[in-house]
């Protein structure tokens, strides 16, 4: 037995399920023209799983608040007044004040567009380089495969915080340049995982029929290859959305990342820290919005996961 | 065995390598005067010529690149913008305390994940079960940074059961050998240090403990279940044994293979987690120190925690592969 522990570390998490149970590649031993019926088979198996549904219903609800935030706040999240600073959750500010006198009910709201773009921005960044990457080191092997998996292990060899921390004392604070960090973070995991995967497609016999009949091996790794290891690269981004928006609230909340006066769930977590003693719902309710949000996301990417591969069930 | 160490060990070199080129490339894309940056934007035009000529900054990049990887291997950063200490002498410092830290989250972490993962599996869909894996999954969900100013404003605040912040109690004195209080306390026979600093040290590290014993439980009930059903169990059921006895001696121990691959796994997080606790709980250690670095621009220090923390890094896993191989009898070492 080969000795391969990395083989299952992507990004060295603050502790996520993606890191401990890459989900395997759906074994398909036919043509790929059965992937729909995987689909299909997984959508029915998902709506049977209550938690996988409420947690997608709470994504929606996040998404349609992140989209329609301006219009619902009560209050302007950036109106300052002085004279109602720290003032505890009461009928005109639901979740009380802050050290501003901003309404933490609007800034918790107009968060969830931050949380939202810095947990999705990043994986999808991510997904599209480490894909790619994972693609090719897979397919074509030997050199390119060796120089581009000896660069994902030292992308691997630092613990997450460091390495973002990292590029962002090169790049500078900065909400995009969080997305940038975040992304590159989670490049090796997905890089890691597609190419785990082509490894076995590529030796399957409808990959070889193809090139027998002499397809150029984009088209190849496109039609065939890709469209067979598409359920666990969606497993591992859904797991991993949640995940990034712990890695950029924590971020934000060392002062790398949103810059103030911006509402972002980490810096008013961070506030929260320092107001703690006289006003404990600052740092409290915007730390239960990235909980709800990052447990929804690991609901539906647990479901998500049972569901594609039945021989969990 | 010692072929298999040794090759791991050769198969490090390259990472630690690729880990110094890393940072190296990472400083030279800094925007403007690397010698300006690392000496600190108000050191006087003398000081940034001497560091560029220390660091051989004035030179071609491959010798630029050959001095900086001496300074790597030699552990010399030059001293902090901050604190105009010592890089290498502030890291040693600090080092101890976060990984006391880090080491005592993941005692907790296992002594209540195990346990968690094998009711859960020894009770498989039952409310036990469910219970525990959505208190797993909401560990799991929950970030250390508002789990920590929750259980401070709780336990400390309200209740004063632990001190809100710190690292040992003020007066106590403690002769520090390795930086790591509680270990130090230990090692001196120092009672009221031990208390004070145990005291100091119990809520971050369960803090800190909250993810990796989420994933541990989770870990533990998966590999649980595999093993219970195999035959070798229903062999021990039939030959008597009780029940306690076969889920401890005999599906345990096998269960526990890649339970000992996810602790590996823990660490990385471990050690982000550790930084971010230190930030809330205000305890001095590597995290608090590289933070309050990057809010000073102190580039020699940001460099010097970020590689060093790599190296110990890539030790531990090396550690973990060898204790992998060291207790799964399949594995083959060559």
């Amino acid at each position: 037995m080969a000795l391969d522990t990395q083989a299952m570390r992507p990004a060295a998490g603050l502790g996520a399920p993606p890191p401990q149970n890459p989900p395997p590649a759906p074994q398909l031993a036919s043509a790929p023209r059965t992937s729909a019926g995987l689909w299909r088979d997984a959508a029915h198996r998902l709506r049977r799983d209550h938690a996988a549904v409420a947690g997608l219903v709470i994504i929606l609800l996040l998404l349609i608040i992140a989209i329609v935030a301006p219009q619902i706040t009560p209050y302007d999240p950036n109106d300052q007044s002085f004279r109602i600073k720290l003032k505890p959750p009461s009928a005109e500010h639901w979740l009380g004040t802050d050290e501003f006198g901003r309404d933490v009910l609007s800034r918790v709201l107009v968060g969830a567009r931050v949380a939202l773009y810095v947990g999705t921005i990043p994986v999808i960044v991510a997904m599209i380089i480490g894909v790619t990457l994972g693609l090719a080191a897979g397919y074509y092997g030997k050199g390119l495969d060796q120089v581009i998996m000896r660069v994902i292990d030292i992308l691997l060899a630092f613990p997450w915080l460091l390495l973002a921390i990292g590029i962002m004392a090169v790049l500078g604070p900065g909400i995009n340049n969080v997305v940038i960090a975040v992304a590159i973070v989670y490049i090796p995991a997905f890089a890691r995982i597609v190419r785990g995967s082509v490894l076995s497609i590529k030796e399957k016999e409808y990959v070889e029929a193809a090139r027998a009949m002499g397809q150029p091996n984009p088209q190849i790794i496109v039609r065939h290859v890709l469209a067979n290891a598409w359920a666990p690269i969606i497993v591992l981004a859904t797991l991993s959305i949640g995940q990034a928006i712990i890695y950029a609230a924590g971020l934000s909340f060392i002062g790398l990342g949103t810059q103030p006066p911006n509402a972002d769930w980490g810096v008013m977590l961070s506030s929260g820290r320092e107001y703690l003693r006289d006003a404990p719902w600052l740092g409290f309710f915007p730390g239960l919005a990235i909980l709800i949000t990052v447990l929804a996301f690991n609901l539906f990417g647990d479901g998500l996961r049972d569901a594609l591969d039945p021989r969990m069930q | 065995m010692t072929r298999f160490i040794v090759r791991r060990i050769l198969l490090a070199l390259p990472v630690l390598l690729g880990i110094m080129t890393a940072v190296f490339i990472l400083l030279q894309l800094i925007p403007g005067d690397p010698a300006l940056a690392l000496a600190g934007e108000k050191a006087s035009v003398e000081q940034v010529e001497r560091v560029r000529e220390e660091f051989g900054l004035n030179r071609p990049l491959p010798v630029q690149y050959a001095y900086f990887l001496k300074s790597a291997f030699t552990l010399d950063f030059g001293a902090s913008l901050r604190t105009h200490q010592p890089v290498a002498t502030e890291l040693r410092q600090f080092f101890g305390a976060t990984m006391e830290l880090s080491v005592a989250a993941l005692c907790i972490a296992l002594l209540i994940g195990i346990p968690a993962g094998v009711i859960a599996a020894t009770h498989r869909a039952q409310p036990l079960d469910y219970g525990a894996m959505l208190i797993a999954l909401i560990g799991i969900s929950t970030p250390v940074f508002w789990s920590g100013i929750v259980l401070i404003y709780l336990l400390s605040f309200r209740l004063g059961l632990f001190p809100i912040g710190g690292i040992i109690g003020t007066g106590i004195k403690l002769d520090r050998i390795t930086d790591a209080y509680v270990l130090d306390s230990i090692l001196t026979l120092n009672g009221p240090a031990f208390w004070s600093s145990l005291h100091h040290l119990l809520l971050p590290a369960f803090v800190l403990a909250t993810i990796p014993m989420a994933i541990i439980a989770r870990m533990t009930r998966s590999s649980m279940l595999e093993v219970l059903g195999q035959d070798y169990l229903r062999t021990a059921r039939a030959k008597g044994l009780r029940e306690q006895r076969i889920v401890v001696r005999h599906a345990l121990k096998n269960a526990l293979i890649p339970i000992v691959t996810a602790i590996g796994l823990q660490f990385g997080g471990l050690l982000s987690g550790a930084f971010l606790t230190e930030t809330v709980f205000g305890r001095p250690g590597l995290g608090r120190y590289v933070v309050a670095a990057i809010g000073a621009r102190d580039y020699p220090a940001i460099q010097g925690t970020v590689l060093v923390v790599a190296i110990i890094f890539v030790f531990i896993n090396l550690l973990v592969d060898v204790a992998y191989a060291a207790i799964d009898p399949r594995v083959h070492y060559a």
